[in-house]
């Protein structure tokens, strides 16, 4: 799926890495724990997650994370977004509570991490 | 006959106790490092989630310490050392689930007690020395032939 389908089915805002909108994500997990978000990341995964601090970002970049969704409108500050630039991670936005976010990206057809 | 263990790169990095804004700093240097060294991707998520996990246990519990990465032709060693307090049951502190993190440190999404599970899943072969009052040594190796 990609980012730009994400982004029109949570009816998302851009955030960071406008330029990954056709980047094909191909699975999800959704977690405010991040050492659980490290014990499961593989592929090309989404992150959803109600967390805004700068260890999102950094737990991203260490699991190769490309996209990372803010569930319950949480926006994150201007240094958090920052440290997202030049390194191929999309930030989006969503007012969408976590179950909400994580049941219409399945209905669309984006698997959990764990079929992959 | 047997194949000569060569260093390629070593490097020390520090590691500050307590602030949880610029925790992970070192293990995204050695990152960096390991893919500029040309390693595969997958070896490297290994390394870069085990030291990830080493320096947020520093940061969140101990006094400050440093991680020293080694990087050889056939392997990759990661010493993470710190100078306290050290761990009274390391056995306890060791197992699944166990944490004694504060409601701050969990609200920004860590110590649920499963960074030395992450450690053990990622490395192929893990180390722990601890002593009160002076302080923890984790010594971490990963088989590049392995991966």
């Amino acid at each position: 799926m990609k980012i730009k389908d994400v982004c029109k089915i949570l009816n998302a805002r851009v955030l960071a890495g406008e330029e990954m909108m056709d980047f094909d994500i191909e699975c999800a997990f959704g977690s405010d724990m991040l050492s659980d978000v490290l014990t499961f990341a593989r592929g090309r995964m989404a992150l959803l997650t109600g967390l805004n601090s700068h260890q999102v970002i950094r737990t991203a970049e260490i699991s190769d994370i490309p996209l990372i969704i803010f569930v319950r409108g949480r926006t994150p500050d201007k240094g958090i977004i920052d440290l997202a630039h030049g390194k191929d991670i999309c930030l989006l936005g969503t007012d969408l509570i976590m179950y909400e976010a994580c049941g219409k990206l399945y209905n669309a057809g984006l698997p959990p991490v764990t079929r992959l | 006959m047997k194949s000569e263990c060569k260093l390629l790169y070593e490097e020390c990095f520090p590691v500050t106790a307590g602030n949880l804004e610029h925790a992970g700093e070192a293990s995204v240097k050695i990152k960096r490092i390991l893919k500029k060294l040309g390693i595969d991707s997958d070896f490297i998520k290994r390394v870069s989630i085990a030291c990830y996990e080493a320096e947020m246990n520093m940061v969140i519990y101990s006094c400050g310490g440093s991680i020293k990465l080694e990087v050889y032709n056939d392997k990759v060693i990661v010493v993470a050392e710190d100078c306290g307090p050290g761990i009274a049951d390391v056995e306890l502190a060791l197992r699944d689930g166990y944490s004694t993190a504060s409601d701050y440190v969990l609200s920004q999404g860590f110590g649920a007690g499963r960074g030395f599970s992450n450690i053990k899943r990622c490395s192929d072969s893990f180390s722990i020395i601890s002593e009160v009052g002076k302080g923890t040594k984790l010594t971490l190796c990963f088989n590049i032939s392995g991966t």
